[in-house]
C-alpha cells in the first residue's frame, strides 16, 4: 500500500536483506525485546510473591514468556533480545563463580569432599542421561 | 609507588573496576581459547574465574568491592532464564516429537545428578546447609540460587557449586562420553545441557551446532524441570 511508510514497514518485518537502522524513536528490536524480558521476570516474581508458588520469579518468566509466543505476541524483539542475551551466556556466570573467594573457608575445610562429590555427581547425571536417551530415542 | 596505591585504592572502589576486569579478563581468555583451538581445558569461563578470583586475593580487594561493578553483569542473568522460554520454544517441533525420550532422559539425568549429589554428600559428613546447596547445582547459577533459598541451602555456595558442575561437566564430558561409546552429537549435547546446564551447553556449542541444539534445548528444559519439581520432592523428604 503507498500510504504505509516504506522504512517503518521494513523496521515492522524485521529488517530484510538490507536492515535500515530504526528511526529516531523508533526503539530497536533488541531492545524492546530485553523490556518484554524483564516485563516478564519482573510479572514471574510478582506472581511467585504474591501466590507464594514455590518456584523461582525467572522460571515462571520463561513460562510466561512461552506464553507471549504461542499467542503469536512480539516474535521479532523477543527473538533478537534472546539471541543476544543467549550468545553471551557464559560470561554472565562470572561474578558468581569468583564468588567462590568468599567461601574459601568452607572449601579449605570440606574441599576434598565437595571436590569428590561434584565430580561424581556430574558424571553420574551425565552418564545416566545420555543412556538412557541413546535407547530411547526415535530414529 | 605511593600514587600507584592510590590509584588502586581509588579504583578498587569503584564499580568500574569489577565491571572492567570481569569483561576484559574474559575477552582475553575467550580469543586464548579460540587461538589453541578450544580445546575442553582452556574453557574461558574457567579461566576468568581462576585469574580474576587470583588477582582478587592477591590485591586483598574484597569480593564486595568487585560484585559492585560485576552485578551488572550478573543482573542478567535472570532475563536469560526467562530467554530459556525461547529456546525451548524455538525447538517445540523436536520436543513434541521425541518428547518421551528427552522427558525422561531429563527427568533420570536430572534426579541422578541431584541424589547422587545429596547421597555421596551425607555420606561423606557435609553439613545440612551444604546438602541442600548441593542439591539443584545441576541446574543454572540463578535459578539454583532461588531454589536452594527454598529448601534452605547457602543460596551464594549453590550458585559456586552450579558454576563448578558446568566447568566439570564441560572439561571431562567429552573424555566420559568417548568411555561410554557414546557418540551421537544429539546424545552428548542433550546430556551435557542436562548435568552443566549453560556452562555445558556453551562448551557443545562450540564442538557441533546439532549438540549446541540439543544441549540449550536439555538446559533450558532441566532448569524449568528442576525449579517447578525439586522444591516439590525436597518437601517430602
Amino acid at each position: 500500500m503507498d500510504g504505509v511508510d516504506p522504512l517503518l514497514g521494513r523496521v515492522l518485518e524485521g529488517g530484510g536483506v538490507n536492515p535500515v537502522p530504526p528511526r529516531p524513536g523508533t526503539p530497536a528490536p533488541a531492545l524492546a525485546g530485553l523490556a518484554l524480558l524483564l516485563g516478564c521476570q519482573l510479572a514471574g516474581e510478582l506472581l511467585a510473591r504474591a501466590t507464594g508458588l514455590p518456584w523461582p520469579g525467572p522460571v515462571l518468566g520463561l513460562l510466561l514468556l512461552i506464553g507471549l509466543l504461542a499467542a503469536g505476541l512480539w516474535q521479532g524483539p523477543i527473538a533478537a533480545a534472546c539471541e543476544v542475551l543467549l550468545a553471551h551466556l557464559s560470561l554472565l556466570f562470572v561474578p558468581v563463580g569468583v564468588g567462590v573467594i568468599t567461601h574459601l573457608d568452607a572449601v579449605a575445610r570440606h574441599g576434598l569432599a565437595l571436590a569428590g562429590v561434584l565430580l561424581l555427581s556430574t558424571w553420574i547425571g551425565l552418564a545416566v542421561t545420555a543412556l538412557v536417551l541413546k535407547a530411547l530415542l526415535k530414529p | 609507588m605511593n600514587e600507584l596505591v592510590e590509584l588502586w585504592l581509588y579504583l578498587s572502589a569503584s564499580p568500574l573496576f569489577g565491571l572492567a576486569a570481569t569483561l576484559g579478563v574474559y575477552v582475553l581468555a575467550a580469543l586464548a581459547s579460540a587461538r589453541l583451538g578450544q580445546p575442553p581445558w582452556a574453557n574461558p569461563v574457567l579461566w576468568t574465574v581462576l585469574v580474576l578470583a587470583a588477582l582478587l586475593v592477591a590485591s586483598g580487594t574484597p569480593y564486595a568491592a568487585y560484585f559492585a561493578g560485576a552485578q551488572f553483569i550478573h543482573f542478567l542473568l535472570g532475563p536469560a532464564v526467562v530467554a530459556l522460554g525461547w529456546l525451548l520454544w524455538q525447538r517445540r517441533a523436536a520436543l513434541r516429537r521425541q518428547a518421551l525420550a528427552f522427558g525422561v532422559a531429563a527427568l533420570a539425568g536430572g534426579a541422578a545428578a541431584a541424589g547422587s549429589a545429596v547421597l555421596l554428600g551425607q555420606a561423606m559428613g557435609l553439613p545440612v546447609e551444604i546438602v541442600a546447596a548441593l542439591a539443584p547445582k545441576s541446574v543454572t547459577a540463578p535459578v539454583a540460587m532461588g531454589i536452594a533459598e527454598r529448601i534452605g541451602g547457602v543460596p551464594a555456595l549453590a550458585a559456586v557449586f552450579a558454576v563448578l558442575t558446568g566447568l566439570i561437566g564441560a572439561v571431562t564430558a567429552p573424555y566420559l562420553f568417548d568411555a561410554l561409546r557414546i557418540t551421537s552429537p544429539a546424545v552428548r549435547g542433550f546430556a551435557l545441557g542436562t548435568a552443566s546446564h549453560g556452562i555445558g551447553a556453551a562448551r557443545a556449542l562450540q564442538v557441533h551446532p546439532d549438540a549446541g541444539a540439543h544441549a540449550g534445548l536439555a538446559f533450558a528444559l532441566q532448569a524449568l524441570l528442576a525449579a517447578l519439581l525439586l522444591p516439590l520432592a525436597l518437601r517430602w523428604l
